[in-house]
Order: structure tokens, then sequence, then C-alpha cells
């Protein structure tokens, strides 16, 4: 479980990120849904600590990220924004080496590798260099080094981004697979078929501010619009007149 | 210390399989110094022997009027040739390096025995041209002093006389110390190859990893930034110290194919001399890989870091170049100082001179601080939140 209180980070005179607090709740996958330079992943940062929030108080599996930032590390698998792999490393020696930087041995990083091999159907990538990987066999072997350490709680900043179509079908499966195993899953993304598809809950960020909390369902009833996409419109809409008067 | 090893060993494995990297730091790196090293002694010392023995070409005006004194000098190894009207300009301009001018009056006060005046035409702000005026000086001196001697004895006059103080050169330069004089460039070429083996590793797993977007998820495991900085400088300070090895061994073996015995040089380059300057270069090597990652993880891109590095590469030259233009003799301070200490003490090496392990022990002391004093300044920038971000 993934509790944000109060985050604001500020860059120069830039306000990335103002206030913002939700929880991710384990066995869901929970969607920080927002346009462009909203916040996310400025957000996300702060979650699994490459970044310290100027303010507020963030808990994974209820421990202080500010007193205990490697204890947290070890409970969270991330894929940052930035998932640049070692190109004349391979596959496997992608995944193992993070493997060993959790602390796993040589031994049990091979096992865990040839198990993730095995669920993300990568297997035949395993020994090839990653100097000529394509973009959604790049995301997969970047996923598979952020579960290595089989982490509680998995933070993907936009996984689907330039992705192909059976890509992004294979990756839903993925996400889909770790919430039925009971971890919690935080995604960030702007493309609204992505939360409808995936989201148990949906987190709308603003202007470095939460505007809208809830399932689909609730946001779709509070903002009386049938179409998702329309509710999305609608809040951002209503928060950006808020924020100019 | 266990993550540092481990990051140490993949940043070894990915270099090892980088084209780049093994043509800097083990074949270009340790051969190209010691390689030009090997073809400036040849034309140096081939320069200096030719000129030394050749017959040396000199226009000779008015050679009718002194034809014994003309022939004189040829048996010592002038070769005169046909006179050009107006040598003067001819000097000015370039065309000849060195005039020699006969008087007509030569003839008439060789005869009644006052000084017969000849001319030199050159100029001496020309440096090529010292060497033919030192020899033509020379034997007309040689000459001067044979007639002489021979005026003296034809009147019954000791020829001793006429030289009341003798000077007897005694040079007590060894045969190692001349032969530094021209290797006084070696230790530079020395860290320059140690600067070389480590560089790409240095911007590649700083600026390079940043710009590949691999460091932000590097950073993100549980593994302390120190562990981190600690296996990427030790990686870097393998590669260099590799490249430094090889470059030793390879100028162990040029220095077989020097000129040396022609030029008079006699060098240690011996296993002695390899251990001995391995030892004082190894804090060194620490000192370089540490300072290498600091300036590349301040650059934003490969190519910005390569820049920085490259400029970096002329640093070491200051020392060589101060102690060409000021010969000074070493001094404790100097063994002291990074990079100075490191060039004076593997200069003395090379001279057969012995270094007191003190000195050796307080500059390698000194070098490691100050690595240990950079790392200290890496790691905050490390720490900082700027390093990891790609965008």
């Amino acid at each position: 479980m993934i509790e944000a209180h109060d985050l604001w980070k500020a860059f120069g005179t830039t306000q990335a990120v103002a206030g913002v607090s939700f929880s991710a709740l384990d066995g869901q996958i929970t969607g920080l849904l927002g346009p462009n330079g909203a916040g996310k992943t400025t957000t996300l940062r702060m979650l699994y600590t490459l970044m310290r929030p100027d303010r507020g108080q963030i808990r994974v599996d209820g421990i202080d990220a500010a007193s205990a930032p490697m204890e947290v590390r070890k409970r969270i698998g991330a894929l940052p924004d930035a998932r640049g792999l070692y190109k004349r490393l391979s596959a496997r020696e992608n995944i193992e080496y993070f493997a060993r930087l959790h602390g796993l041995s040589a031994a049990q990083a091979r096992d865990r590798c040839s198990e993730l091999l095995r669920a993300l159907q990568m297997q035949a990538l395993a020994e090839r260099r990653a100097e000529g990987f394509s973009q959604g066999e790049r995301v997969k072997t970047a996923i598979a080094r952020a579960l290595v350490h089989n982490p509680r709680n998995v933070i993907l900043d936009e996984p689907g981004n330039g992705l192909d179509v059976m890509a992004n079908l294979g990756l839903r499966e993925v996400l889909r697979s770790l919430r039925a195993e009971g971890r919690c899953v935080l995604i960030s993304t702007h493309i609204m078929q992505e939360v409808a598809a995936l989201c148990d809950r949906i987190v709308i960020i603003a202007h470095g501010r939460v505007v809208a909390d809830g399932t689909p369902e609730a946001l779709r009833e509070h903002s009386q619009e049938r179409n998702l996409e329309d509710a999305f419109m609608k809040i951002i809409g209503a928060a950006a007149r808020e924020e100019s008067t | 210390m266990n993550k540092a090893l481990i990051v140490f060993s993949k940043e070894c494995a990915e270099s090892l399989r980088d084209r780049r990297v093994l043509l800097n730091a083990l074949v270009l790196g340790p051969l190209l110094t010691p390689l030009l090293f090997l073809v400036l002694m040849h034309m140096i010392v081939g320069r200096e022997l030719e000129k030394a023995e050749k017959p040396l070409p000199v226009v000779v005006v008015g050679q009718k009027t002194a034809p014994n004194f003309v022939q004189a000098l040829e048996h010592e190894g002038l070769l005169a040739l046909p006179e050009v009207p107006d040598p003067e300009a001819a000097v000015r301009e370039q065309r000849l390096d060195l005039v020699l001018r006969i008087p007509a009056r030569f003839a008439d006060d060789w005869r009644e025995g006052r000084p017969a005046q000849i001319e030199l035409i050159y100029d001496s702000s020309r440096q090529d041209v010292r060497g033919e005026v030192d020899r033509i000086e020379s034997m007309i001196e040689g000459f001067s002093h044979r007639t002489t001697s021979l005026r003296l004895l034809a009147r019954g006059i000791a020829p001793s006389i006429a030289n009341p103080v003798v000077i007897a050169a005694r040079d007590q330069a060894t045969p190692q110390a001349r032969g530094a004089l021209l290797l006084g460039m070696l230790p530079y070429f020395l860290i320059l190859t140690a600067l070389i083996g480590g560089m790409w590793l240095a911007i590649d797993s700083t600026a390079g990893e940043r710009e590949r977007q691999s460091l932000e998820p590097l950073l993100v495991n549980p593994v302390g930034r120190g562990a981190v900085l600690l296996g990427k400088m030790l990686a870097t300070a393998t590669f260099s110290m590799a490249s430094l090895i090889l470059g030793l061994l390879a100028f162990v073996l040029v220095g077989h194919l020097m000129p040396a015995d022609e030029a008079g040089l006699g060098l240690s380059i011996g296993s002695r001399f390899v251990f001995g300057a391995l030892t004082v270069m190894a804090p060194l090597v620490l000192l370089i890989a540490i300072a290498q990652i600091w300036v590349a993880s301040f650059a934003r891109s490969f190519r910005e870091a390569q820049t920085y590095l490259g400029l970096a590469q002329l640093l070491p030259l200051i020392p060589s170049v101060l102690m060409m233009a000021v010969p000074m003799r070493p001094k404790l301070w100097m063994s002291v100082v990074p990079l100075f200490g490191q060039q004076v003490t593997v200069l003395r090496m090379l001279r057969g001179e012995g270094v007191d392990n003190l000195t050796i022990a307080s500059g390698m002391a000194v070098t490691l601080a100050s690595a240990g004093l950079i790392f200290y300044l890496t790691l905050r920038l490390f720490r900082s939140e700027r390093v990891a971000i790609s965008s």
C-alpha cells in the first residue's frame, strides 16, 4: 500500500506538485491520470524516493519514506520515465544486474530471472543484447527488471508509452496478473483507454493538485457524463477555471 | 562494499564489450605515445648524427685568393661550393644558410703575418643554422691553432707558450641523465596514458549512463550512492591502470629499439623502473579516475563530458613544461603535489637516481588524500537530485 499525504515539490519558481494526497491499495490498479506537465512524473519520483518532497509524507506498507528510504525501495518495483537498458548486456544480464543490487545471490538472481522471462514470455530475448531491441522488448525488459525482487508495490510511469497495440495488450495482461497476486499497482498515464481498461481507481491530477479521486463509475456520476473521456475533460476544465479565478 | 563490487564487475564486463573503450584504453592509449616517442627519438638522433658526419656544404666567395686555406678546411669536412653574387641578400632571403667570404687582401695579410680576416655571413636568429656555424667556426679555429703552432715552432718557440690556460671539460652528466633529458616527456606521456585509459569508462558510466536514461533506474535500487560511485571509480581506475601497465611495457620494448647507444644514452627502463613507476603512479590512477568521474558528472551529455576531459588532458602538461622552461632542482614540495610529484619522481627514477622512501611515501599519501577529497565532493554531487534526472 502506498500513501501520499500533502506532497509539495518546487523546481526553482515552478511549483510542480502542490499538495497531492491519495492512497493506492493492495490488490488494485490505481491510475494517476492527468495532462502532460500536471506533475505525475514528479509525484512518482517522490514515491520511489528518487526525489525528496519539500513537504508532506510518504508511507509504503506503513514505512516512512523520509526516514527509511532503503526499506521503502526494497518494497517498491519502479519503472521510471527513464527506462534505458545497458545495450551491451543481454536482457538476462540487465535483469540479473538489478537482482544482484537488490541483494539476491547469483543463483537466486538466475532463478528469479528465468521465472520472469517465462512469465513475461520473453525467453527468446534472454541471451540477446539489448542493442537491437524494439520499444516493446525494451519496456518488457525494464518491467522484468523492476519486478526482479518480487516487490509488493509496483509503480510504473506511463508504461504504455510507445508500445504498439499488441505490446499494449500484453502489458495489460501483466498488470492484471500483478493485481491478481494482491500487489499494489500504481500507474501514471494520460491515455484514457488505458485507465478505462485497467484501473479500479482513478486519481486525476492537474496543475500539481488532485482534482478528483474515485472509481471510474463514481467519476462518471460525479461529472454527469456517460463517457469517461468527457468526464475527464469536464473535471480538468473545471479545475482550470477554478485556477484562473 | 559488496554492492560496489557488483557495480564494478558490471561496468568492467560492459566495457570489455565496447570496441571504443578497448581501442582507446588497451590499444591506442598505451601504444600511441611510445611509438610517437620512438619516431621522435630516431628523428632527433638521426638528424644530429647526420649533421656531424656529412660534409658541410658552404658557399665560399673568393676561393682563388686562398686555395690552401680552403683545401685545409676541405680536409676537415668542408664542401666548398662555387660563389654566388650578393651573398648577404642570399642569406637574408634564406636561400643560403651560411657563406664564407675571403676578402682580396687575405693573401697579402697572410704572407705578411698580419691577422688575416675572413667573413662568415649568416643569420643568428635562425636556430637551425647554429650547428653549421659552430662546425665551420671550429674548423677555422683548428686551422688557426695549427698555423700558430707551426709559426711558433719555426721561430724556435714552444707552441705551449700560446696556451696559458687550457680547459679540460669533465662533463658530470651520467649517460642516464643525458638520456633523461630527451626522455623528460616520458612522465607526462605515462600520465596521459592513464588519462586516456580511464576516460571512456568515466564518461560512459556517468554522463553516458544518464544520457541513455539508465541512471535513474539504477539509482532507484536499494543501493547507497557511495557504493555506486565506488564501483564506477574502481572500474575506471582498473582500465586506467591496465592502460598504464601496457604503456609501460610498450616503453620497455621501445626502449630497446631506441638509438640509445648512437646518442650516447644509457636508459634504465628495466623491471625496477617499471615497478617503481607503477608504485608511484597507483594513487594517481585513483585520483585521475575519481576526478574524471567528477568532471563527467557535471556534464549534461556524453559529448560535453568528452570536451571537458579532452581539455583536462593538457593539465599534466603544465608541470612538464614548467620543468623544461625553468629547470629546478627537485625539492620535496614538488614531489608531494599530485601530478607534479609523480612526474618529478618518475623522471628521477628514469635518470637512475635513487629516490628515498619518505619522498615516495609522502607523495603517495597526499595524492591518496586528494582522491579521497574529490570522492567526497563527487558523492555530494551524486546525492543531489539533479544528477539522476536525465531530462
